[in-house]
């Protein structure tokens, strides 16, 4: 019983890590219908900013994360209007390929400046963050994985739903050529979701990276855990995202705990294809509104 | 004393894709505080006309060429959407483009886009005033609307914007014939009370020279006739191959087949 309390614990918080990880990639789709393939860049580049900040620059914690936030914001604004924004208007198979690119690109500049060793943070989370709860012992950075999940959930909730910019964002995403008669700046919107994106990865791939170090090709890694997961949840979803990401990383959890490590990066793939027979717009995606 | 122009183009060309021409030289001048109908056949020019000037062309590589825009004697060929609406020029598209996946109120919300920030509330009220129907409504998807809501939608979109001048593509596109009469008597309404100068494309002649004050005839990338909406109504070419009626003023019969001899003698 305390493994499974253990094992489910571990696949929440994991599973709240991948669902911030897939919000940030939701939102590039959802406002220009790219699928980001250098999403697992982002996040890993995150998490070395952060590393070199609280290392090399020994600033403390706090202002190094907000910092590593900042950054990571302005790197997906500069990403968008150097490499995107020429592409605007060409086919959408250009833009993904594009991505492909820059996530090659992205991870050479990472080898290039940072090498392919693992690094870990100096441990930094406070103890009182632990959580006790008699047989098992929950460490604090679960508990910050679940919780800045949870905050970022509803911010991003609220802001898609009630805010003026983010009803603009959807529109973009509904139908381009409208929005723009609306007078709506398409341009600012794709490359405020690129910094959002940029944002909430490298926040994702921070907490990985306490969690299991850093490593190049382990944190790029996750960018494709995230195709499951948004497949999973419905591409255009964010809520769904978060829900897939719950069921993936539990999935894998118990995989490695109960049946055998190897096969947890395999089993959310199968469980995918099976939800994908039964809905095939995801479990949260829209259904296209067809009207004869 | 004549009333100054708030819209002029002067002889106006416009390419697509570097190599087809689709306007040649059009010139129309729009009155403040008028309704300007733009008649014509499929492919002539008009939605092209009205793209121009509200800087859609771009994204659809387009591009005037020759001539100049001018609204209020500023020059605004080629400039950003973003940049013309922002001095309150606002098309509605054609065919009726909802945002499918936004409820309508937010869908109405989009259209405060060019005064981001600024309080609309007021104005909700006043589109709602306008279109009862979007009341009823207005928590529910868009995508889930028929067409005369929809039409509704996305004329009082564009009035969020507080647009000086209106640019409307064909409101009467696929709709019964009662909704079209109150689709134009609410632009007529929204003309007289709100001071929007209107531009009107359409292929329903008949109506849109009910309410218009002026209009132009398109032909071909070419403005081939123009005149006051009642010059126009009693325009003999303009009652047979636009209203539908024989030059004598009756409704055309068929059975007289002698009719297909009488040619467009504007080309």
């Amino acid at each position: 019983m305390d493994f499974f309390l253990q094992l489910l614990i571990n696949g929440i918080s994991i599973g709240f890590l991948y669902g911030l990880a897939a919000m940030g990639f939701v939102m590039i789709f959802k406002s220009s219908s790219v699928l980001n393939f250098a999403h697992g860049e982002m996040l890993a580049l995150g998490a070395y900013i952060f590393l070199t900040l609280v290392t090399w620059a020994e600033l403390p914690v706090p202002v190094a994360f907000l910092v590593s936030l900042l950054g990571s914001f302005i790197l997906g604004f500069v990403i968008e209007r150097l490499f995107l924004r020429p592409l605007i208007g060409e086919p959408l198979i250009y833009v993904i390929m594009l991505t492909v690119g820059l996530a090659a690109m992205m991870k050479g500049f990472m080898l290039l400046v940072w090498g392919g060793n693992l690094y870990i943070y100096p441990d930094f989370l406070p103890a009182w963050l632990t959580l006790d709860l008699g047989n098992i012992v929950v460490p604090p950075v679960y508990i910050t994985a679940i919780f800045t999940g949870l905050v970022f959930l509803v911010i991003f909730g609220l802001f898609f739903k009630y805010s003026s910019q983010g009803i603009y964002m959807r529109s973009v995403a509904d139908n381009q050529p409208a929005a723009m008669s609306l007078g709506v700046h398409v341009r600012r919107v794709f490359a405020l979701s690129w910094a959002i994106a940029a944002l909430v990865a490298s926040m994702s791939g921070i907490v990985l990276g306490v969690i299991n170090g850093i490593n190049v090709h382990d944190l790029s890694a996750v960018g494709l855990k995230v195709f499951p997961v948004v497949i999973l949840g419905g591409l255009d979803s964010i809520g769904g995202a978060i829900i897939a990401a719950l069921i993936i990383g539990l999935l894998e959890t118990f995989t490695g705990g109960y049946i055998s490590p190897s096969l947890r990066d395999v089993v959310p793939y199968i469980f995918l294809i099976f939800i994908l027979m039964v809905r095939p717009y995801g479990l949260f995606g829209l259904v296209e509104i067809e009207r004869v | 004393m004549e009333k100054p122009f708030m819209l002029q183009l002067n002889n106006i060309s416009v390419v697509y894709s570097d190599v087809i021409q689709v306007l040649k030289g059009v010139s129309l001048s729009v009155q403040e505080g008028a309704i300007v109908s733009l008649l014509g056949s499929n492919g002539a020019g008009k939605t092209t006309t009205l793209k121009a000037i509200s800087g859609l062309l771009k994204p659809e590589n387009g591009e005037v060429t020759d001539g100049t825009i001018e609204f209020r004697r500023s020059k605004i060929q080629n400039l950003s959407p973003e940049a013309i609406t922002r001095m309150g020029i606002i098309q509605v598209l054609e065919g009726r483009q909802p945002f499918k996946y936004l409820t309508i109120e937010e869908n109405l919300r989009v259209g405060t886009a060019t005064r981001w920030g600024k309080p609309y509330k007021n104005d909700m009220e006043l589109i709602y005033n306008y279109f009862p129907a979007l009341k009823k409504r207005k928590k529910s998807l868009a995508g889930y609307c028929s067409g005369g809501e929809l039409q509704m939608l996305v004329m009082g979109r564009a009035l969020m914007a507080h647009p000086q001048l209106l640019l409307l593509d064909e409101p009467s596109l696929g709709l019964a014939p009662l909704i079209v009469r109150e689709i134009f008597k609410i632009i007529k309404r929204i003309n007289e009370e709100q001071k929007t100068t209107i531009v009107l494309v359409e292929q329903n002649a008949n109506m849109a020279l009910q309410i218009a004050h002026y209009g132009y005839v398109m032909e071909n990338g070419k403005i081939v006739m123009e005149g006051s909406a009642a010059d126009l109504k009693e325009n003999p070419d303009v009652k047979e191959f636009y209203l539908g009626m024989a030059a004598s003023g009756d409704k055309k019969s068929y059975e007289n087949v002698k009719s297909y001899k009488r040619r467009k003698r504007w080309l």
